[in-house]
């Protein structure tokens, strides 16, 4: 780490030169960017550019169930990537389904971070009695697996809410359950950074001028820890769209009538074998691209940022 | 397919009688359900499955045969000495797995044990009153009321040894307040075709054959090996890589594609599951735009949402051509059933529309549809279909799908507006199921299943006369009747009987049932 | 250290409170067992009586009461479903995943192990970089298409590995191993690939970047200097201090595993404790759920406290912060 006076300018430094000229240079992480890009861009003007709305029941017609792919034999042209057993358009529905996913990822990190750099900031600056309580917290959200955290959280709002809740609230308790799962590493991370920068001397000139602890905190040393948040954020999104396809394959996700791309390869594995094959490949292809893609991200992003791997 | 892979299922223990049986045993029968049986104990619960396997190790008094007709089983005859007193005389030098002698004490341990006050099982032989031994080889049993169908529910009560439920305290079924394990749950001793080897919850349960079977056996079987595989790609993956040789069930979608395999076949049959919507006819409705009135209360809605669903779509759709549509709540086989007046008329959503109209709905409405998600075959498919046709007609239906259990408890709870329901009419297979369970006013042990409180007088009469009438023919002509009135009234919207969906290997022969539960003592091995 | 010891423990004990609360109250709502005990045609009557046998109209707080004794004293009451103790039922199945997760971590370290080290050793090169995406493949394919992949391939396609089930097992006291028998080992090899696959990348980028670090480190250079081959650098001086680390990674991984192992025991009709409780969920079966999910808390727990422990004995330091 360098001493720097003015830190923020080492992270612009750091954009600068090093982390574009590995961007430029890996083909890899150019691939990836690439590819989330499409995806999130697909997923976000889905309403615009889906050629149908596969969540409006009343255009669908069991008379268009199963159609092939457009080049495969039988083909429909309406449907690009074929139609599902109640005769929606596979394409439109990955389309949606991603959206979805995307969602609970992005939205869930968002909260999971925002929870978790505050808490860590407090915890880091202030130590003692907040910092031992919310340490304890966090011991015990990383002693279990995410995914039976996530199991467990899920249950237990589902239980808290009526039923005829829980298909429209399905998303909210996806986004609640993974941001409780995973706002710790934050806050961790976070926090040991905070409790390196406070001693540094430009925090300590801060406090002689006067300034107040929270805008010490998030002036001074919340530019200085981003970097390991971004980090773990990137990679967290991958986590978070893994974690909500694995809650919905379990069937405690989101339900078929608003599926992500979880449920749809949910409902398309049970056709594995029938040789209605698009159903199930397509949303998968997508999922695995699409997590693959970020993950890469996370990994150019974290080996740039940090200049003991170099 | 060697030695290797018939042993394959993990049978715990004795590697070299595994090993010799395994070899001796040209006959082996691998097979695979989607559920684990529940236990081995017969008085402990009613799960279809688990009495279907168990057939195998108990006996009745009585079985049906393969079309599910009553025949004699453990007891050779029966007569009724009084309307309420009915004499069985029992088979004379049947032996139990462990070598005891069958006799009348057995009968009586058993059938008091299966109406005990904390059994589990007491609903399914619901007249009885008490049971007395005549002699060795004579039981009486006599009843609260005449009742007709006595003998059908007889065939699901198994026959246990008394010495041996005595020498292991298990003469009482499991107690869930004691908290105790049973004997009987994980060990068993009747008088069937098999005899239990060894069980592994989850894993595998082995039968062999009872050399010492009291019937001539038409099977060719020395051993049976059962597992569960609850996942469907995987009971499919093993059944066509060869490492079972019987799967039940097996998913519609991929019949074809085991037809098209080397080396395995599917078996699909009409079985009795009719599958049905209940409607709730109370004053409100729970999940509906509509707070002031329930349309469902309104014969021409319930007629509307009826024609406007389109079976015979579904049927090639999503039952790919093998379930049986239905305009009546009971299948062919069952007492009562009448063809002529099982005619479904063309789905017809002008109609329908117009049927909305008339009874000022012609705007449609919004109403909840309540469906498990993997109690029925595709159950969840033809609930979003269903939703799906309704919207054409302005009916706007909030589909909730959920595991059966928590299905059941919603429906049952009556929080459900339209819900579905699949009625075998199991064990009674009698007219009479339906109608005390699912049509009659809720109240005094009736219409348990009838949480939307249809109700009709006319119904309710006829119900209680059905319950007493002796008379085959009169009884028959009743049940029929009443068929008739809930159907013109549509009381239940029948949608379809369920196909039966089994798949074997070549050369594995397996006569289908009605009532979804194989006779493997019928089966054979070329 | 006394003190501190004391300290953890009350810790866990009050974590396994917290885990016991979540179980219990998740379960309340998970359904009613009633109607799924009972034959169809069972009356509202009959229901009630049930219900009342199963304690399930007493106040919520009593109920938690007797479940926390019971807990405590290992008894968490008779399955709805099997009609079994359920700590028997659990004592059952506790081989089959202790198996499965043991196997999958051997895999798992046999396999990232080799490709940490090579990545480390040649950090540009091809081999390296391909190993790297091909480790985030595996990261980022959801198990459960995996496992269907490989039941696909190597069951229905090759016919060379069995698709579900453990085989022939051999019971040595309580514990039924199916390390002993061909079949045993056979049916082990897809579930255990694809649980490993996951920690494979884990285990991978660990040694990696422990190995990078330690080669950086001055002991690697006064090794050099001191003229050893790179051979012995690297595998007798860099590994050995890479590993230790590791080992604990993968020593915490082991209870997520654990939890993983639901997903791999359901897709392979595994017959170990996560499919006990995915069907226990299915049949709304309370006691096994309760049971199980206590137990792997305790798992964790424990886990985690000897390695607290472990590194508190080791490193006096931190008995200043505690």
């Amino acid at each position: 780490m360098s001493l720097e006076a003015f830190p923020q300018s080492r992270l612009a430094a750091i954009i600068e030169s090093d982390l574009f000229y590995k961007f430029r240079t890996s083909w890899i992480t150019v691939g990836a960017f690439v590819v989330t890009l499409v995806i999130v861009l697909a997923a976000v003007l889905a309403p615009w550019i889906a050629p149908h709305d596969p969540f409006d029941v009343s255009t669908l017609s069991l008379w268009d169930s199963e159609l092939p792919p457009v080049w495969a034999e039988g083909g429909d042209p309406r449907f690009l990537l074929g139609t599902d057993n109640q005769g929606r358009d596979v394409f439109s529905a990955i389309l949606y389904g991603s959206r979805i996913s995307l969602a609970v990822g992005f939205v869930s990190v968002a909260f999971a971070m925002v929870i978790g750099i505050v808490i860590g900031l407090v915890s880091g600056y202030f130590g003692g009695a907040i910092d031992a309580f919310f340490m304890r917290i966090a011991d015990v959200m990383l002693s279990f697996p995410t995914i039976l955290v996530a199991l467990l959280v899920s249950g237990i709002v589902r239980g808290a809410l009526p039923r005829e809740m829980h298909d429209s609230a399905a998303l909210i308790v996806l986004v609640f359950a993974i941001t409780v799962t995973t706002w710790v590493q934050y806050a961790r991370t976070v926090r040991s950074s905070t409790m390196v920068e406070r001693s540094r001397e430009y925090v300590y000139a801060a406090q002689l001028v006067g300034r107040k602890p929270f805008a010490i905190l998030f002036s001074h040393i919340l530019p200085n820890v981003m970097g390991p948040v971004l980090v773990i954020a990137t990679i967290n999104l991958a986590m978070a769209i893994l974690i909500e396809a694995t809650l919905s394959f379990l069937g405690v996700g989101m339900p078929p009538t608003n599926p992500s791309l979880g449920t749809l390869i949910r409902v398309g594995n049970e056709y594995l074998f029938s040789g209605v094959w698009w159903v199930v490949i397509f949303p998968s292809l997508t999922l695995v691209a699409l997590v693959l893609a970020v993950n890469l991200l996370g990994d150019w992003l974290r080996d740039a940022l940090n200049p003991k791997l170099r | 397919m060697t030695l290797t892979t018939r042993l394959k299922t993990g049978i715990a223990i004795g590697a070299l009688t595994t090993l010799l049986a395994g070899a001796a045993g040209a006959n082996t029968l691998r097979m695979a359900d989607s559920s684990d049986i529940a236990a081995m104990d017969p008085h402990s619960m009613t799960e279809s499955n688990t009495i279907g396997f168990l057939n195998h190790v108990y006996e009745g008094l009585v079985r049906y045969n393969q079309d599910l007709e009553v025949e004699p089983a453990l007891a050779t005859s029966w007569e009724f000495v009084e309307p309420t007193r009915l004499r069985f005389s029992l088979r004379e030098g049947v032996t139990f797995h462990n070598g005891n002698p069958f006799t009348a004490d057995d009968v009586v341990a058993s059938l008091e044990r299966a109406a005990h006050e904390s059994s589990p099982v007491k609903s399914n032989i619901p007249s009885m009153a008490s049971v007395e031994k005549v002699d060795d080889l004579t039981v009486d049993l006599i009843l609260t009321g005449p009742d007709p169908i006595v003998l059908n529910y007889l065939t699901n009560i198994h026959i246990l040894d008394r010495e041996w439920m005595e020498e292991n305290d298990a003469l009482l079924p499991a107690d869930m307040r004691g908290g105790r394990e049973n004997y009987a749950v994980a060990n068993s001793n009747g008088t069937g075709p098999f005899i239990l080897e060894s069980r592994q919850p989850d894993a595998s349960t082995v039968l062999t054959v009872n050399e010492d079977w009291w019937d001539e056996p038409q099977h060719n079987l020395t051993r049976i090996e059962f597992s569960p595989i609850g996942s469907d790609a995987t009971r499919i993956a093993a059944l066509l890589s060869g490492e079972l040789d019987f799967i039940m069930p097996a998913p519609l979608q991929d019949i074809d594609r085991i037809n098209r395999s080397d080396g395995a076949k599917a078996i699909i049959a009409p079985a009795l599951r009719t599958i049905m919507l209940g409607m709730n006819q109370t004053e409100k409705l729970h999940n509906s735009n509509l707070t002031d009135a329930n349309p469902l209360q309104d014969r021409r809605v319930r007629e509307a949402l009826w024609r406007a669903i389109d079976m015979e779509l579904i049927r090639k759709k999503i039952m790919r051509d093998m379930s049986r549509n239905s305009a009546l709540l009971v299948a062919p086989p069952v007492p009562g059933y009448d063809a002529a007046l099982d005619v479904l008329p063309p789905a017809d959503a002008e109609k329908a529309k117009a049927l909305l109209a008339e009874a000022g709905y012609g705007d449609g409405f919004e109403v909840g549809l309540d469906c498990p998600n993997s109690r029925y075959v595709n159950d969840e498919e033809i609930c979003q279909a269903i939703t799906s046709m309704w919207s054409r007609i302005g009916v706007k239906a909030n589909l909730s799908s959920q595991t059966p259990s928590k299905h059941f408890e919603k429906v049952l709870g009556g929080g459900s507006d339209v819900y579905m329901v699949g009625w075998a009419t199991l064990p009674m297979l009698d007219t009479y199921s339906v109608l005390s369970a699912l049509l009659h006013t809720p109240g005094e042990r009736m219409g348990a299943w009838n949480p939307g409180r249809y109700s009709n007088a006319e119904l309710d009469a006829l119900t209680a006369k059905v319950a007493v009438e002796l008379d085959t023919d009169k009884r028959t002509a009743m049940m029929t009747e009443a068929l008739k009135i809930a159907r013109d009234d549509v009381a239940i919207i029948p949608l379809h009987q369920q196909p039966l969906a089994w798949a074997v290997r070549d050369g594995v022969n397996i006569p289908a049932a009605a009532d979804n539960k194989p006779r493997l003592w019928y089966a054979t091995i070329d | 250290m006394i003190a501190y010891v004391l300290r953890r423990l009350m810790q866990s004990v009050l974590v396994m409170l917290a885990v016991a609360l979540i179980a219990f109250s998740m379960f309340r709502f998970i359904g009613d067992p009633v109607n799924s005990m009972l034959p169809e045609n069972a009356s509202v009557e009959d229901r009630q009586v049930l219900r009342e046998q199963l304690g399930l109209d007493q106040p919520v707080t009593t109920q938690f009461a007797k479940f926390v004794t019971g807990a405590v004293q290992g008894e968490f009451g008779v399955s709805y479903r099997n009609k079994r103790a359920v700590s028997e039922m659990i004592a059952e199945r506790l081989p089959a995943t202790l198996e499965l997760v043991l196997a999958a971590a051997v895999f798992a370290l046999l396999l990232g192990v080799p490709m940490g080290i090579y990545a480390a050793l040649h950090p540009k090169g091809f081999l390296a970089n391909t190993l790297n995406v091909a480790s985030l493949i595996g990261i980022s394919v959801p198990t459960f298409v995996t496992g269907i992949l490989l039941i696909l391939i190597f069951s229905v396609w090759l016919n060379w590995l069995p698709s579900f089930g453990r085989g022939q097992t051999v019971d040595i006291g309580w514990w039924s191993t199916g390390f002993l028998t061909v079949s045993g080992l056979k049916s082990l090899i897809l579930p255990a690939v694809m649980l490993g696959l996951f920690q494979v990348t884990l285990i991978m980028r660990l040694v990696r970047a422990e190995m990078m670090e330690v080669l950086r480190s001055d002991f690697v250079r006064f090794a050099r200097a001191r003229g050893l081959s790179n051979r012995a650098v690297h595998f007798g001086h860099a590994l050995g201090n890479t590993l230790m680390p590791v080992i604990t990674i993968v020593g915490l991984q082991l209870g997520s595993m654990i939890a993983f192992a639901i997903i791999t025991e359901t897709v392979f009709q595994w017959p170990g404790m996560g499919l006990l409780f995915i069907q226990a969920v299915s049949f709304a079966d309370i006691p096994v759920m309760s049971a199980y999910l206590v137990l792997v808390a305790l798992v964790f727990v424990a886990i985690n406290m000897i390695v607290d422990l472990l590194y508190f004995a080791i490193d006096p330091r931190l008995s200043v912060r505690a």
